[in-house]
């Protein structure tokens, strides 16, 4: 069974330019950081807050406060992984103040290992997208990951859907490497083990 | 190696991130215990269909709504900085 490829970063040669422009005030230069990043920070804050609005402030926010504080980056990381951060800050305190009832942390965790042991052990139909919609299939995988915790979805949409690494995913939310590793595996088994029901080989389906 | 063992691994297995040693072990027990490699399968299926959904795409005319509201917000605290 193959590996997951990951996806192709974008060049970054010029991108140390771009911010030490920006840096000394080129709006014009950090215009083009935005139009590089917008789509990813978009996604990143819909997926942590689940709320249109509350994602739309998350960029302007995020994208002002890096611009405000770019004298503070020290381009020891890169400028997309420091980016994220300050975006997934947003996306938590406004998350926080939707839900001031329940708590949410990135350190807040994680009943027990009992979480993430595959329960139903079904294989899948061939194609599973296909016996969706695409809007339908949207709606499920949205509703889906909705149901982890906002640590696990985190963890989840910066290592498998935005393609950081390990290492950039635990500097952008400051957690351990193996605190990462930990919940994105669980966030993996328990996102598995919910698209289970949609997706299971039904009576009929072909075998491959 | 048990099932457990292998859950543990299952993601560095996934990512291509365990040593050949442990891979070869890993594939060994995929071979014979059908439950580990259903569970291996789907997880891989779930990363992909997420990675590949377009899930939450910015539609033009907001991404460019945003834009211009980001770039007026830049230059306004840019302007007060000179000043």
């Amino acid at each position: 069974m193959g590996a997951i490829e990951s996806k192709v970063s974008e060049p970054v040669s010029d991108e140390s330019v771009l911010v030490n422009a920006a840096r000394n005030g080129d709006v014009g230069a950090f215009e083009q950081l935005v139009r590089r990043y917008d789509r990813n920070v978009f996604r990143i804050a819909q997926h942590i807050t689940q709320n249109r609005e509350d994602a739309e402030d998350v960029v302007q926010d995020a994208f002002l406060k890096a611009f405000q504080n770019l004298g503070q980056f020290q381009g020891q990381s890169k400028f997309y992984t420091w980016l994220v951060r300050i975006a997934v800050n947003e996306a938590l305190m406004r998350l926080r103040r939707r839900r001031p009832e329940r708590t949410v942390s990135l350190d807040e965790d994680v009943k027990t290992e009992e979480d993430s042991i595959p329960r139903e052990v079904a294989d899948w139909s061939p194609n599973p997208e296909q016996l969706y919609s695409q809007a339908e299939l949207k709606d499920i995988l949205s509703k889906t990951i909705q149901g982890l915790s906002p640590g696990f979805r985190t963890v989840f949409v910066l290592c498998d859907v935005e393609a950081l690494s390990t290492e950039e995913t635990a500097e952008a939310l400051n957690l351990s490497i193996p605190a990462v590793k930990s919940r994105l595996l669980r966030a993996r088994l328990q996102l598995r083990e919910r698209l289970n029901k949609y997706f299971k080989r039904r009576n009929g389906d072909s075998k491959q | 190696m048990t099932c457990s063992e292998f859950l543990k691994e299952l993601s560095d297995y996934l990512d291509n991130t365990t040593d050949q040693r442990i891979r070869a072990e890993l594939e060994d027990h995929l071979h014979w215990c059908h439950n580990c490699y259903v569970v291996c399968n789907t997880t891989k299926r779930t990363i992909e269909i997420y990675r590949d959904s377009q899930l939450f795409e910015l539609p033009d005319d907001l991404r460019n709504r945003l834009r211009t509201a980001i770039i007026g917000k830049c230059k306004q605290h840019k302007a007060k900085t000179d000043a």
